[in-house]
């Protein structure tokens, strides 16, 4: 029984992170399959989103408000970020792209440290601080917001991409660009709008995060490359990959550093891509290998 | 093909050859005569810049407090700042350019133990005096072989002693600690572990966490399962505070015991109501109200505070603390000894019952810190504020 | 006439090295210049890699901490021979980038940067946990200096010489490697694979052979960097020295041995000049970063020739 309670403790640990992982991780994929790129500002989306909500939470804006505008401020940070550093490049190798994502990684971290200073910031949780009790374990009320609006997002995304003319698109241009084109869809917008929603679920994820670790410049960096994790082990081109890739990986994480060292937890996140890119490369539910452009 | 390679060869030849003399631009330019040139040398950026921010700020505001005055012997102070990032090799770089092309009598920082166990082979052979507001042990010892290297932050060993007093007194017996994967907890880790025995504790559980880490449930679920009676943690930034939040939330209501680099108004922020009860050693800054009026660092700890807050307008930290010390030792060395290096290392360790933030520093020939236990006090986090523990 | 010339740019070289290791004064010069000849030595590596055989790999630095870590813990804790721990640490970086690459290099598109991501990160986890070897991240201290045939490279002007003998060295032999048949053969491989491999080239060999030959670089200059500061710590071998080296290899030029020159060494100064901006520094680099990829793709040394030959061309036009 007590044991039990352990190992519950651990998952439930495991599936709040793991949820974070997700969304980062579908941030991730959308950019790669519209463009190939690996954005490595990924996880500075987070940041933006878990401080920006912080900020507007301290001017007094209600928390559902504050969340809103955060993600649409964010949101628009990305398309922004897309216009400017992305698409006047757009002619240059994938390494190249890579290569202003990971500038435009380093300046956004800049700047949020000259705007925010080198501090953390706090914030509320969305519903109480008492945790609730569960066989022996117990789980914070924000762990339950965490999952319930990820896997709420989750299928929102889902079905935008397969049910509005706009989702579809979006997956006309990943799959086939000439062909796209020809029928008429406009693929550099297709690519400014993944920018966009990478961002705003990356901003989602900073935003649900916050109440928990708190706002700090350089919080992006260690949960983007895992989100990035998430995204391969998973499966770069599949949404539900992503989220058992985001799952399994913070509940990998838990239990490694709760039964075998702690030391080495964030190690657990890279062991298992290795693993996964050398036994399964296309990811565990990849349908189809990583395109080879 | 060849030709192609060629042309770009011979530009890049002298190209190479232009950077090096693009170089020499960056070492000109001599300092004024009636000036002495200080260097700091700390972490403004990158993860530890909790450490650097406060004291870069702190060197700053000292050094123009002293020029406000005067100078020393009538001559103006002027400090030189580099950032080394936490990283070694940037430090390395920063050192020889302080002492090449800034010429500095001596240098305050680094602010972490790496960092400053890396330049001391540049600083030492120079004769450059080193002040390091790092913790670690290994920094001044062995002193026969660094005349040179001094240090003011207090080290995890008198921090460690403190603590175990404590839990003597308390009759705890069986404790668990939980350390963050960084010089400061690594050597926090190898102390608790080597005092344990001589001070009657059986330590059950060594956990770890990573310095931006955000959950340490698992390991303190773990720690649950064993018949620990307190939990240790040693850890600095917004960690430890993660660390008395998920003990709260897993109900876990043994006694947490913080370190030294928890002794920040920010960490009681950042933990909220979970701080209530948290006890741990500080250093004399965090309750420097409640000291009696005889206590020789009440007057220098206040003035240091007052000004420190009213210029940026942020809590003081103890970290800034080790800066303002290391800098007023060292124009008191200046005072007596002048510009000369050994001279000013001479003069630093005969230094005695000086009161500074940190402690009162007792220096000599075997001891290049000069702080003892009396350093810390313990003190408890009440409603928000700390409290002496008696 | 091209093995005359060969031989003239490496006498200007060494005539150069030799200049300013008697000329620079001070330690900071020295210091400076010995991190720009590491750096080059495993760009010159990477870009091997990159520029010729078409793969990018994002754990670079762990091949440079393993060659330093094995020096230094072999040389100071085990009292080897600093040419025998110099030795173990190219055997180690071999074996770990053969056991890393076959698997990586097996599959089309960026395997090996997303398995090097991976690798590099644990390599400098280990580095961190592994206190009761590597000192873990307080770091490791008391790396004797380099011995080699009598001599101690124990001064700095003594360092630098070892350094920039060895970027010779590594810069020649890499230049051969691209004249060489390998070289071609690379060249084909990253035009058309399939074109090439119908020609009888073993592309797959190749790249690994290639991966492996990086790894060599990156693991010397590791050995040398130990030798050459005598104290290294974890926090030189992350993630995002990775991703500078990567940054390096662009800017100079991929495919450009000589631009390789360039990337590593304005790379390695570009923080020391911006270091009069204080907290301002990272802003402007990750923005110069930036602009130098979306305005000169090709890097810094064929972009501003190609921006001088197109302003030759439209006066000459006019």
């Amino acid at each position: 029984m007590e044991k039990l309670a352990e190992l519950l403790q651990y998952i439930f640990s495991g599936l709040t992170n793991g949820a974070i992982y997700a969304l980062i991780g579908l941030g991730f994929s959308i950019i790669f399959n519209a463009t190939a790129i690996i954005n490595f500002a990924q996880g500075e989306f987070v940041m933006l989103g878990a401080l920006v909500v912080i900020a507007f939470s301290a001017l007094g804006l209600s928390l559902p408000l504050a969340l809103v505008l955060a993600v649409a401020a964010v949101t628009v940070m990305g398309l922004a970020f897309e216009r400017l550093a992305i698409r006047p490049a757009r002619d240059a190798t994938a390494i190249s792209l890579i290569i202003i994502t990971v500038g435009g990684g380093v300046l956004i971290k800049g700047l949020a440290m000259l705007l925010w200073g080198k501090d953390a910031y706090t914030l509320p949780p969305f519903s109480g601080q008492e945790p609730l009790t569960l066989a022996g374990a117990t789980i914070l009320p924000q762990s339950l917001w965490i999952m319930a609006l990820t896997l709420l997002l989750v299928v929102g995304l889902e079905a935008f991409l397969h049910f509005t003319i706009l989702g579809k698109a979006m997956r006309a241009a990943s799959y086939n660009p000439v062909a796209a084109r020809l029928v008429g869809i406009r693929v550099s917008q297709m690519v400014q709008f993944s920018f966009g929603l990478s961002a705003a679920l990356g901003a989602a994820a900073g935003v649900l995060i916050a109440p928990i670790t708190m706002g700090v410049y350089d919080m992006g960096t260690m949960l983007g490359l895992k989100g990035f994790c998430a995204a391969v082990i998973g499966g770069l081109g599949s949404i539900f990959g992503v989220v058992l890739g985001g799952l399994l990986l913070g509940v990998a994480e838990a239990l490694a550093s709760g039964l075998v060292s702690s030391g080495y937890r964030d190690a657990v996140a890279f062991l298992i891509l290795l693993l996964v890119l050398f036994f399964r490369p296309q990811g565990l539910i990849g349908r189809r290998p990583l395109r080879s452009s | 093909m060849q030709r192609g390679v060629m042309t770009v060869g011979g530009k890049g030849i002298s190209l190479l050859l232009g950077l090096i003399l693009a170089l020499g631009g960056l070492l000109s330019g001599p300092a004024q005569a009636a000036e002495i040139v200080i260097g700091g040398l700390f972490s403004i950026t990158g993860p530890q810049s909790y450490l650097g921010e406060p004291e870069r700020n702190t060197l700053e505001m000292a050094v123009a407090e002293i020029n406000a005055k005067g100078g020393i012997n009538g001559n103006k102070v002027k400090a030189v700042i580099y950032d080394d990032e936490g990283d070694a090799n940037k430090a390395r770089l920063n050192a020889s350019k302080l002492i090449d092309k800034d010429k500095v009598i001596a240098i305050i920082g680094p602010s972490l133990t790496p960092t400053s166990m890396a330049i001391i082979d540049i600083t030492q052979p120079a004769k450059i005096p080193l002040i390091s507001c790092a913790a670690g042990v290994n920094i001044t010892s062995p002193v026969q072989e660094r005349p040179f290297v001094f240090k003011t932050a207090q080290t995890g060993q008198m921090a460690v002693a403190r603590i175990y007093q404590y839990l003597q007194k308390k009759d705890i017996k069986k404790i668990a600690i939980i350390t963050v994967s960084s010089s400061f907890g690594v050597s926090g880790k190898d102390q608790l572990v080597a005092q344990a025995a001589k001070a009657g504790l059986e330590i059950v559980a060594q956990e770890v966490f990573g310095e931006k880490d955000t959950d340490m449930t698992p390991q303190l679920t773990k720690i649950r399962t064993t018949p620990a009676q307190a939990v240790i943690c040693w850890g600095t930034g917004p960690a430890p505070a993660i660390v008395a939040k998920n003990m709260k939330q897993l109900g876990l209501t043994i006694p947490l015991i913080q370190s030294h680099g928890a002794a920040s108004k920010k960490f009681i922020e950042y933990a909220g109501d979970a701080a209530e009860g948290i006890i741990l050693p500080a250093g004399k800054i965090a309750v420097y109200r409640d000291l009696p009026d005889s206590d020789p660092q009440k007057s220098v700890i206040k003035n240091y505070v007052e000004k420190y807050e009213a210029k940026f307008k942020t809590p003081v930290s103890g970290f800034g603390g080790y800066a303002y010390d290391a800098f007023n030792l060292l124009m008191h060395a200046v005072g007596k000894a002048g510009t000369d290096g050994t001279k000013i290392a001479q003069e630093l360790q005969k230094i005695q019952n000086f009161p500074g933030v940190s402690g009162v520093f007792n220096l000599s020939p075997e001891d290049h810190n000069g702080l003892g236990p009396d350093a810390f006090v313990m003190v408890k986090i009440e409603k928000g504020e700390w409290k002496l523990v008696e | 006439m091209a093995r005359y010339q060969r031989w003239l740019q490496a006498g200007v070289f060494y005539l150069l090295v030799a200049l300013s290791g008697s000329l620079l004064p001070g330690t900071y010069y020295v210091t400076l210049l010995n991190l720009i000849g590491l750096h080059i030595i495993i760009v010159l590596g990477l870009n091997l890699l990159m520029g010729y055989a078409g793969q990018i790999s994002l754990g670079h630095a762990a091949f440079f901490g393993l060659g330093a870590y094995t020096s230094g813990i072999l040389t100071a804790t085990y009292k080897v021979d600093p040419l025998l721990a110099l030795l173990a640490g190219l055997l180690l970086s071999t074996l770990v980038a053969v056991i890393v690459g076959i698997p990586a290099l097996k599959l089309k598109g960026y395997y090996l940067a997303m398995a090097t991501l991976g690798f590099g990160i644990i390599v400098a986890i280990a580095f961190q946990q592994m206190d009761w070897l590597t000192g873990g991240p307080s770091g490791f201290m008391g790396i004797p200096p380099f011995r080699f045939l009598g001599w101690r490279f124990q001064t700095p002007a003594a360092k630098f010489f070892l350094v920039w003998a060895l970027v010779g060295l590594i810069l020649f032999l890499s230049l051969n490697i691209v004249d060489s048949r390998i070289g071609r053969a690379l060249r084909a491989i990253h035009d058309s694979e399939t074109a090439a491999l119908a020609m009888g080239v073993d592309a797959q060999r190749l790249k690994l052979l290639i991966f492996v030959v990086s790894a060599l670089y990156a693991s010397l200059a590791g050995s040398l960097l130990a030798h050459t500061v005598n104290f290294i710590a974890p926090s030189s071998f992350g993630f995002m020295f990775s991703i500078k080296l990567v940054t390096m290899v662009v800017v100079g030029g991929m495919a450009s041995i000589w631009g390789s020159l360039l990337g590593a060494a304005v790379l390695t100064v570009l923080p020391e000049l911006l270091a009069v901006f204080h907290d301002l520094e990272v802003v402007i680099f990750g923005l110069i970063l930036m602009v130098v990829m979306i305005f000169l793709p090709r890097g810094l040394v064929r972009g501003l020739l190609d921006l001088w030959e197109l302003r030759r061309r439209k006066k000459q036009g006019r």
